[in-house]
């Protein structure tokens, strides 16, 4: 930087603080947001909810912004937030599960007519539940990482399976929920409320379910493990580039069976909230869970390349559908509306990402 | 022996084909939206009854999901080439589905709609029918004389099908509002009254999950709301958890159309004031029979009076019969009830 050889004194010296900041500034404001974005990509989606949840506020006042309208949109996507959070562990191993919905609402099914047809304890019907999700999302990983087909394919078949299996399976029979709730309640454990600050008859005020709780955790947890445990290194690296990942030590096979194995498991977790949510066991319910759960998670800044996002951003961009819908339709609009800006807003995210990854490290 | 096998299986196939050309064999087809919903399940059962009754060969193609058109133009286009005498249809999509079914009659089928009238409903030869309207004019009657003069105070959630208003949605919800004694505006249109009774229209695709967030929707609009139309019992399942999760459950009328045995079940239990019953397995014996009269010497089917289709009937089901509104108890409605 000094420019003269002999100038030794320089080298001794230390950096000199105004001379770091002098050259960040030169970054200018675009650059240094691309930077911000590259290390948080969770930034947009957060963002984008913040100004969708004022503008909407501003628009419609205390009907929308209220405790209750707002804690009423978690509620509402509960179910596509937890298997967003499944979606997202198989998206940044640079895979796509179309499976999730099928999953989620067979284990919720297994775990109704355990229970009713073969008057298995309610406790077992659960697990068996969750131990179903487990085992397709095995089988799921199994067939990507050992069979080494394409995650599309094996989750475009198994999403069809699962679906047959479910309307065979159940014979497109509902469980209603007053028997649920007589019988075997633990079924809607998922489902009950408790409120924050209702009025004396228990109107209004924030009201949260166990099922948003769950989502909340789940994602919490995730966060967590993707960032500070070896096996979320793991993800991120085979995400990445997977013979890179292979030539450096990481079980490439064992991380994706596990992988989809978790997501299964996860899935089913949404299915046993989705009987809290609709109070009864119904075969026909969760046929987008898929579709909505890849929204979720592209809006949510993580790139469909693998490797790279925020394990949160898919909760924000769960949310921000939460916010759109529930925000045009209070305000009155078309509900296709909704879909519009939905899908601007899917573009939008991958516009964003492209340019994100543009940046030089 | 081989030989005397082989031989006995040709005269079995040449005596089969004799028989069948004697017997001017009558074959029909029933094409339902779906084979998974306990409705086109039940409609299937009455149509295999009345086929093996009357000596028909009856075969059964559905769509995969609610919506799956081409599956069924697709069986249209098999029953066809199958030389089938008659195909009993339950359309997905109403007005697409008419170039396929002009091409069956042109080739000689009979045409019967099932359930869902195509648009326009003169495209089949006839249409066999719960008449919707009535379905909902009844639980309409029935929501205003149980809310007496309350009901001029009355705040509405009308929970509809979809955004794209199929007839089915449409003709209930308006006939409702007509029972319950709301201006219609446009009676071919959903959402278009301006009566200040109505809270809001939203869509719920049928099922609980959609019936739940519709009813979240509208109450997030006006908390105060005390009756619920809606298009049918799964919908009103997911309605009535709504209101549970802010306990309104016990002051609010929800009334519903379809009659199927979880349905009825409900209103037993007080989660539903009323539904207005259809019968699916009449529809399809109907159906049947009608395909019959046509194969044996070409007779169509002839309309109710007064009507532009076969009414195959609709009962309002309640505990609390109200005046003035003809009712069957929840027994009876269990007895005819579907699924």
């Amino acid at each position: 930087m000094s420019g003269n050889a002999d100038d030794f004194e320089a080298a001794i010296k230390p950096p000199a603080a105004d001379q770091v900041a002098t050259f960040t500034e030169r970054k200018g404001f675009l650059a240094r947001l691309q930077h911000a974005l590259h290390v948080n990509p969770a930034l947009v989606p957060l963002f984008v909810l913040l100004v969708s949840i004022l503008l909407f506020g501003a628009l419609l006042g205390s009907k929308f912004f209220s405790p209750f309208a707002l804690t009423l949109i978690l509620q509402q996507v509960q179910i596509v937030g937890i298997v967003a959070a499944a979606q997202s562990l198989v998206i940044l191993t640079a895979g796509i599960d179309l499976s999730v919905g099928a999953i989620a609402v067979l284990s919720s099914v297994i775990m109704g007519q355990f229970t009713f047809r073969y008057g298995v304890p309610v406790e077992i019907a659960v697990a068996a539940g969750l131990a179903f999700g487990t085992l397709i999302g095995s089988i799921n990983g199994w067939l990507v990482a050992v069979m080494k087909l394409p995650p599309f394919i094996v989750t475009l078949g198994m999403w069809q399976i699962v679906l047959a299996a479910n309307f065979l399976y159940s014979a497109n029979e509902t469980i209603r929920s007053q028997d649920i709730e007589q019988n075997a309640p633990l079924l809607q454990f998922l489902g009950s409320t408790f409120k924050i600050g209702a009025d004396a008859d228990g109107r209004g005020g924030a009201t949260f379910t166990f099922g948003v709780i769950a989502m909340v955790a789940i994602f919490a947890f995730l966060a967590y493990v993707l960032k500070h445990t070896a096996w979320g290194r793991h993800i991120h690296a085979v995400g990445d580039d997977p013979e890179a990942a292979q030539l450096s030590g990481v079980n490439v096979k064992r991380t994706l069976i596990s992988v989809y194995a978790v997501t299964g498991f996860i899935c089913a977790i949404a299915g046993w909230a989705l009987i809290g949510r609709i109070g009864s066991v119904s075969p026909t319910s969760g046929q987008l869970l898929n579709i909505e759960s890849i929204t979720a998670v592209v809006i949510g800044g993580i790139s469909l390349f693998g490797g790279r996002g925020s394990i949160m951003g898919p909760l924000f961009g769960a949310l921000i559908v939460g916010v759109f819908t529930l925000g045009l339709r209070l305000a009155g609009a078309d509900a296709q509306w909704t879909f519009l800006l939905i899908g601007a807003l899917i573009i939008g995210a991958v516009a964003v990402d492209q340019w994100i990854r543009k940046v030089s490290a | 022996m081989k030989k005397l096998l082989i031989g006995t299986a040709l005269a079995a196939i040449t005596s089969a084909g004799s028989a069948m050309a004697d017997g001017h064999a009558v074959s029909a087809c029933l094409i339902t939206k779906t084979d998974t919903n306990p409705f086109f399940v039940k409609m299937r059962e009455g149509a295999e009854a009345a086929a093996a009754e009357a000596g028909i060969t009856l075969r059964s193609y559905a769509g995969q999901v609610d919506g799956d058109h081409e599956t069924q133009v697709a069986a249209i286009e098999t029953c066809i080439l199958d030389g089938a005498s008659g195909i009993l249809l339950t359309a997905s999509d109403t007005s697409s589905i008419v170039g396929a079914v002009t091409q069956a009659r042109d080739a000689g089928l009979l045409v019967i709609a099932l359930d869902t009238p195509l648009e326009p409903i003169d495209a089949a030869d006839a249409t066999f029918a719960t008449d919707n309207f009535l379905a909902g004019e009844l639980i309409g009657q029935w929501a205003a004389a149980t809310l007496g003069d309350d009901a001029a105070n009355a705040k509405i959630a009308l929970l509809d099908l979809a955004v794209s208003q199929p007839s089915v949605g449409v003709l209930r919800d308006q006939g409702f509002l007509q029972g319950f004694g709301i201006d219609l505006a446009d009676p071919n249109v959903n959402g278009d009254e301006d009566d200040p009774r109505i809270v809001g229209n939203d869509v719920t695709a049928g099922n609980e999950e959609g019936g739940r967030r519709a009813m979240e929707n509208l109450l997030a609009v006006d908390p105060e709301i005390n009756v619920v139309y809606t298009i049918n019992e799964p919908a009103a399942a997911g309605a009535y958890e709504a209101l549970k999760s802010i306990g309104r459950e016990n002051d609010v009328l929800i009334v519903s159309v379809d009659g199927g045995c979880p349905g009825v079940q409900n209103i037993a239990d007080g989660v539903i004031g009323a539904t207005a019953q259809q019968y699916p397995l009449q529809m399809a014996a109907l159906g049947i029979g009608a395909i019959a009269a046509y194969a044996a010497d070409g007779t169509l089917p002839e309309n109710t009076p007064g009507k532009d289709f076969f009414d195959t009937g609709v009962a309002l089901v309640t505990d609390q019969p109200a005046d003035g509104v003809e009712s069957i108890s929840v027994a009876e409605g269990m007895e005819l009830c579907w699924g």
